[in-house]
Order: C-alpha cells, then structure tokens, then sequence
C-alpha cells in the first residue's frame, strides 16, 4: 500500500457514477461475463502467449464504450505489477528448455512462462478495474445481493467504502502533522505509530457512533436501499451470451495464430 | 501477501473461493445472530481504519526497512473472529477492485490466507489463552507477538502451497518456502508489536471501548480452549521448526545445477509434490481442464512441450501484433462513436 490512494478511490468513484451503455447494464451480467473472462483466462495453459492476445478486447471494448481513460487504469497496472510478476520471476532461470525457434534464437520455456503470466496479469488487472469502474460500488453491492451474496457482507462493503472517504482523510492529515514534526526523517518510529494509529482509531469509532445515531435518526433499519435495482433485460442477456461465446471461440481457436498464418502464408 | 490472478490456476481459485464463500457465509450468520444493528456501522469504520492504517509505515529498528499493520490480529481482537473475518474479507475486496492489489479469482486465496489464519487460528487458539485474565504487560506483548508471527506464517505458508499446486510458477516448492516464511517472521514480529501499540492506546484512553462488542477478547475464557491452544500452538510451531530443520538450503544449487544443465532436474520432494498432485485432481472443478505441467511430470516427460516450427512462432507473433492492433483501433472507433452520439 502507497500513499495517495485517497485521490485514486475519488476517481474510481467518479468514474462508476458515469453514465454510459456499459454502465447500463445489469451489475449481475457484469460480474459475471468477467468472471467467465477470468476463469478461461487463467484456464490456458503455462506455456500460452499468442492465444491469450484476442482476449484484450474485453476490457478494450468496456472500457472503450464506458468511456474510461486507459491511464487511469495503466498507473494502477503499474504499481501492483512487482507483486504480479515476482512469483513467475524466477521462471527463465529455472526452465531452460527451449519451446520455440524463431530464426538463429531458440526461446526456453522460462520466458515464454513469464511473458505469459505477464499476459495474464495484464488481462485479468485491467479488466477487473474496468468491471468496477464502469459499475460503480453501489451498482456493484446491489449486484452481488442479488447473487446471493450474504447482506451483512455487502451491507460492509458499502459502509466500509463510504466511511474510507472520511478515515483515509482524517489519517491523511494526521500523518502529515506527524511528520512536519519529525523533521523529515522519512518513515515514522513505531513510537510515534503506535499512539498515532491508536488515535486514528478512536476517532474513527466516536465518528461511526455519531454517523450510526444519524442513520438511526433517518430511519435506517440494517439494510441499504439501492434505487432502481434493474431487472434483467434482452440486451443484457444479449451481452453476456455474445461475450461468452466470444471466450468459448478464442479459448478452442488460437485467433491470433489464425490471423498470423492468413498474412504470412504459413499453412497451420 | 496478496497473490493476483496471473500466478493462480482456475482450479486451485475456484476451490479458495468456494472455502472463502463458506466461510464467509458461516461468519455474516454468526454475526447477524450475536450483534445487534449498532455493530454494523462500526465494523464499516474498523474496516476503512485498517485501511487506513496499512497507509501508514514505521521504520523497523535496525533494519533499515519499514512495515505496517496487516490488520487481521488487530480486528480479531477489536470485533471477535466472525465479525473480524467478514470486515477482513470486505477490505480485501475494496483492495482488489480498486487498487489491483491482488485479483477477482485469487480474492478467495487472499480471504483465506489474510482472514482465516488470523481471525481463526491467530487468535482463539493462541492470543486468547496467553492473554487470559491479564489485560495489558507481558501476557499481551507474548499473546500478540506470537499470535501475530504464527497467523503469518500460515498466510504465507498457504500462499506457497496455492502457487505450487498452480504450477504457472517455476519455484520449487522448497526454495519457495525457504523465501517465504523468513521473511513473514520479520512481518509478524513487526504486525505483534503495532498490534499491541494500538490495543495499549486504546485501553489506556479509552478502556471502555475495548468492551464495545459481546465478542470482546478482553473477556474470561475458557480453560479447555486454552490447552487446546497451547497444543495446537505446539504443534505448529514443532511442525514449523522442522520445515526449517530439514530443509537444506540447496534450492539456489539445484537452480545453478539446472541453469548449467550438468545433470537431469533432481526430483524434489517427490512425495509432497505427488501428494499434492492427488489433492489437486481431486479438487479439480473443470474435469477435462488442461493442466499446467507440473514440475515432476515435466521432467518425467520431458517431450510433453513439442518443439514448435519458426512458421508457427512467426504466424504466433505477427498474429498477436494483428489482434492488438485490431483491439486498439475497435476501442477507438467505438470512442469516437460514443463521443459523436
């Protein structure tokens, strides 16, 4: 965890009130093309590279017609990339069979294992952003209600966002007073932390107490309502048949494979 | 600690996210019956607290590295295991959607190894029965310590074990333990002594508020629980220690040996890797899924990969070039198409 998260949630979160075709849709329908992206994503197998290209058009198009910066989305890519790719680090010194032949070079299969994990956690990063991005966190709550998710889970999920806002600020502002204190010594000691933290969560406690009697004051009941929870529709449904099918094509056919061996003239 | 997506096989995912999902299920009905409505809201609070606080690192003595709190130990003390393990699980969520730290299929993984250690082993089997009446001093320093050490280097001992039995990642299962879990008993070390920063504060301001929720761990227990604890806690920690006692650190030679190509992959931890083999066909969820190789049945069979002719990496290359191309410009034709509407 950086620092200066608080700024990118406020984007996410402008960015799932737009209005747009693809925020249109059914939240459940979103959910679960993606999880259908994912699972046939990861279902390739160790060695895959060139089939899993096709499959970018996925969060392209979502992010494409939900008009979604793609640099909002790189920066995230780039920070969680480290942790991504240290587990497949080690591939190329590990695995040196060689699995292809391209001119005078012969690839091991090292490389082509970490260039493919490197593929996947492009694929399934930018898409999962883009599912939230383009849904929205109430959207997104009110979904996995209706999918059977348990309501004190989602009931969390939504008050656990809402109150991030306030916490992240209030944390934000008591750890720049701390350190305009300590005189520039980089990372606070654990001295200062402790009662620093201690303090944070305290404040934090008195505030939900006083938001907690305010929605009692409105009559809150345990459950968050969600305006127009929509029912499914003919272009939902349309959406995830055309996408799932889409993802059945490109897992059976390697299209990328298909298409390079139309252009240069190589029979498969 | 947190595994994405790309290094998870589908099965291996699939089966974490069925635990988690159960799990999570067991925990929202132990606390719709144990707390009352006010709990809610604060758990809400202590979640986006957590949060918070893994924003703000401490410099660790003598090491010139800093850390910061996990959370899972913390919460379990603040709310009791059930509440800690569904406001864990939301801030996991939180994080993987909108800080791709972690992903969707891997969340189950990370709901296990994060939440369930922690809330389910961490503190009721060995927080709670160190602790015991006591309400501060050494008992809460060892009890949180220890619980904390302990919770950690299951969470990473599950995140080897999920990993290899993937098997998208070339890490022998030895070397990848060995890097592990010395690294998450620093971590833990560092998450006990914030764990008890935070609790010393909160019971010195404000004593009452540790008593918030039923479920509060500053409450008598049970002695039964506690020498069951105490025996599991031995357990792990003998099982623990004989992990580092009989491993020799040889997976960096064995890596050299196999980089130089002097001799054939030496078959390590054969009966571990074939036991796993066998909890792996068994929780297969797609019967007819092609399997990554694994690491024994690739060197067994070392044919399984065929050489593949330059016309296919070529039609491969040029193909993928193509697709990529094709994508971008439908993303942005169908853009322009947005915006012109």
């Amino acid at each position: 965890m950086g620092f200066g998260h608080d700024a990118d949630v406020g984007r996410m979160d402008e960015l799932g009130r737009l209005d747009s075709p693809v925020h249109r849709l059914d939240a459940r329908v979103k959910a679960l093309s993606t999880i259908a992206f994912l699972v046939t994503v990861m279902s390739f197998p160790k060695y895959e590279v060139s089939a899993l290209l096709p499959f970018v058009l996925y969060p392209v198009t979502l992010m494409a017609v939900g008009g979604i910066p793609p640099s909002c989305l790189f920066r995230k890519l780039l920070v969680a990339a480290p942790f991504a790719l240290a587990v497949g680090i080690f591939n190329p010194l590990l695995d040196r069979q060689s699995v292809a032949i391209l001119g005078a070079h012969t690839l091991s299969g090292g490389w082509l294992s970490l260039a493919s994990i490197a593929v996947r956690f492009i694929l399934t990063v930018s898409t999962a952003l883009t599912l939230v991005a383009c849904t929205g966190i109430h959207r997104l709550c009110a979904g996995l209600e209706q999918l059977g998710a348990p309501q004190v889970f989602t009931i969390q999920l939504e008050l656990l966002y809402r109150y991030l806002f306030v916490i992240v600020g209030e944390g934000a502002r008591m750890r720049r007073a701390a350190e305009l204190r300590s005189a520039g010594r980089g990372a606070l000691r654990l001295r200062t932390v402790g009662p620093l933290v201690g303090n944070l969560l305290l404040r934090a406690m008195d505030r939900a107490q006083r938001v907690y009697q305010a929605m009692n004051a409105r009559g809150f009941d345990g459950r968050v309502r969600v305006l127009g929870t929509t029912a499914l529709r003919a272009g939902d449904l349309a959406f995830l048949a055309g996408w799932i099918a889409f993802f059945a094509v490109a897992r059976s056919v390697n299209i990328a494979r298909g298409l390079g061996a139309f252009v240069t003239g190589n029979g498969l | 600690m947190h595994m994405a997506d790309a290094s998870l096989s589908p099965a291996v995912g699939g089966a974490l996210w069925a635990v988690s999902a159960g799990l999570l299920a067991h925990c929202a009905r132990r606390v719709r019956q144990t707390l009352d409505d006010t709990q809610v809201p604060l758990m809400g609070v202590i979640g986006a607290f957590i949060f918070t606080a893994q924003m703000i690192n401490f410099s660790i003595p003598a090491t010139g590295s800093s850390g910061h709190l996990g959370g899972g130990l913390i919460l379990a003390i603040l709310l009791g295991p059930h509440a800690a393990f569904v406001t864990l699980a939301s801030v996991l969520t939180v994080q993987a959607l909108f800080f791709a730290d972690g992903g969707l299929l891997a969340l189950g993984c990370n709901i296990f190894n994060l939440g369930f250690f922690p809330a389910f082993v961490a503190y009721p089997l060995i927080f709670r029965p160190i602790l015991g009446q006591a309400r501060g001093g050494v008992r809460l320093w060892a009890g949180s310590v220890l619980a904390a050490v302990i919770g950690l280097q299951l969470g990473a001992f599950g995140v080897v074990l999920e990993t290899t039995l993937s098997g998208l990642s070339d890490l022998p299962f030895r070397s990848f333990v060995l890097l592990m879990q010395p690294i998450h008993l620093a971590i833990g070390v560092a998450e006990g002594v914030a764990t008890v920063a935070v609790v010393s504060v909160v019971q010195r301001t404000r004593p009452a508020s540790l008593a918030v929720t039923k479920a509060s761990p500053l409450v008598a227990l049970n002695t039964g629980r506690a020498v069951a604890g105490f025996l599991i806690a031995a357990v792990v920690i003998g099982g623990g220690m004989s992990w580092f006692a009989s491993t020799r650190p040889d997976g960096l030679e064995w890596a050299m040996d196999k980089i130089r190509g002097s001799e054939a992959p030496a078959r390590l931890n054969e009966g571990v890797h074939m036991r796993l083999a066998n909890v792996q066909e068994r929780i297969a969820f797609l019967p007819d899924y092609d399997f990554p190789a694994h690491p024994t049945a690739a060197a067994s069979e070392p044919a399984r990969w065929p050489l593949v002719s330059a016309g296919t990496t070529v039609s491969g290359l040029v193909g993928g070039l193509i697709v990529l191309v094709l994508a971008g410009l439908a993303g942005y034709g169908l853009r322009r198409r947005q915006t012109a509407v």
